[in-house]
């Protein structure tokens, strides 16, 4: 760095926060690249359904697909809100 | 024994046709026999890449449409006599290609006695991209350290341990390495780039070699000579090291660091 360069505005470090929307976005694709086509839509429909009932955010709701010698197991975890902090809304 | 190298990313303009006109280069250079095939059907470009554009008659898909046969469409490199290439079609037809068809052209060559068949795959997720990486025994990923090439890289990572001969065989994905190309250290170190290290680790796969931004490479591909042949420029020289590697060699990593500035530019900056 330059004396001169305490004149001009400095560009914040912005290689973070591509680092971090990449590792993000890279693991939520992850879970869902080995899976069935329909996995996100299906995704997106069950979020679409709890939100009648909860207010989540977009992230509550978590497929994995859960490979065995048996043949596959579909996962689904939703995360509610805390108690007191629900918003229940009734559709 | 031939091994068989897609050279893909995903997203268009990375460099893939340089890289892979550059490696194949580099190993007929060391004494290999290799061919390199352009999968680009519709959109030629390793002819002119290497330089060979007005020399093409017969192409890929000539060959398996039986058209012509594999030696006649098979063109031999002007500075390496163990170096051929085999151009894309410039049809519009995208089934042009068919996978019996690319794995007999494959199975000749390996007969041929190529030790190395390196595939220029086209950008995009498409027919042309699946057929390039589906023989391979080892993949070269190449990424820009930039957030869509990053991410089109590990949407490509999948289909490699997915939709290959191997992967349906259950052998395993095979050897997946990194390649990264237009990398600047001086705005890596200001904090304006991903490193190495970072896409390594949002990726999760090995470096297989990194490519300083450079001139040359521009200057290379305007006069058709592979960026690798410019001994004194960085991108080739990245390029040869990376070739090293590719042949199991030690190298140390070359050109990932800034270079340090002297007092003057320190105070008063560039």
């Amino acid at each position: 760095m330059s004396l001169l360069d305490f004149l001009r505005p400095r560009p914040k470090n912005t290689a973070n926060i591509a680092r971090e929307r990449l590792r993000i976005i890279v693991a939520q694709e992850r879970v869902t690249r080995d899976g069935p086509d329909y996995l996100p839509l299906l995704r997106n429909e069950l979020l679409e359904v709890i939100r009648k009932y909860v207010h989540v955010g977009a992230d509550a709701v978590q497929i994995n697909v859960e490979r065995s010698s048996e043949g596959e197991v579909l996962e689904l975890s939703v995360a509610l809100p805390e108690a007191g902090k629900a918003t229940g809304t009734s559709g | 024994m031939t091994e068989t190298i897609v050279i893909t990313s995903g997203k268009g303009g990375v460099g893939k046709t340089t890289t892979s006109a550059s490696l194949a280069s580099g190993l007929a250079q060391r004494g290999h026999k290799t061919a390199v095939i352009d999968f680009d059907v519709g959109l030629r470009n390793l002819d002119l890449i290497m330089g060979c554009e007005r020399r093409v008659v017969y192409d890929f898909v000539n060959v398996i449409q039986g058209e012509a046969t594999l030696k006649q469409a098979l063109i031999r490199d002007k500075r390496h006599e163990n170096l051929y290439v085999l151009a894309a079609s410039q049809t519009r037809d995208k089934d042009a290609l068919t996978q019996e068809g690319v794995g007999r052209v494959l199975d000749e060559l390996k007969q041929d006695g190529f030790e190395y068949i390196m595939c220029d795959s086209p950008a995009g997720i498409e027919k042309g991209a699946h057929l390039a990486m589906y023989f391979a025994d080892r993949a070269v990923v190449v990424v820009n350290p930039e957030v869509s090439s990053v991410r089109d890289s590990d949407r490509i990572l999948g289909l490699l341990s997915s939709k290959t001969r191997r992967a349906e065989k259950g052998e395993g994905p095979g050897a997946q390495q990194l390649l990264l190309t237009r990398y600047n250290p001086v705005r890596v170190e200001a904090g304006e780039m991903m490193s190495v290290g970072d896409v390594e680790e949002i990726l999760g796969i090995p470096v297989l070699g990194v490519i300083p931004e450079s001139e040359n490479v521009l200057a290379a591909s305007n006069s058709g000579v592979p960026v690798i042949h410019d001994a004194g420029s960085i991108a080739g020289q990245a390029y040869a090291d990376a070739v090293s590697r590719l042949l199991g060699e030690d190298a140390a990593m070359r050109f990932v660091d800034a270079p340090k500035k002297g007092f003057f530019k320190r105070m008063f900056g560039t």
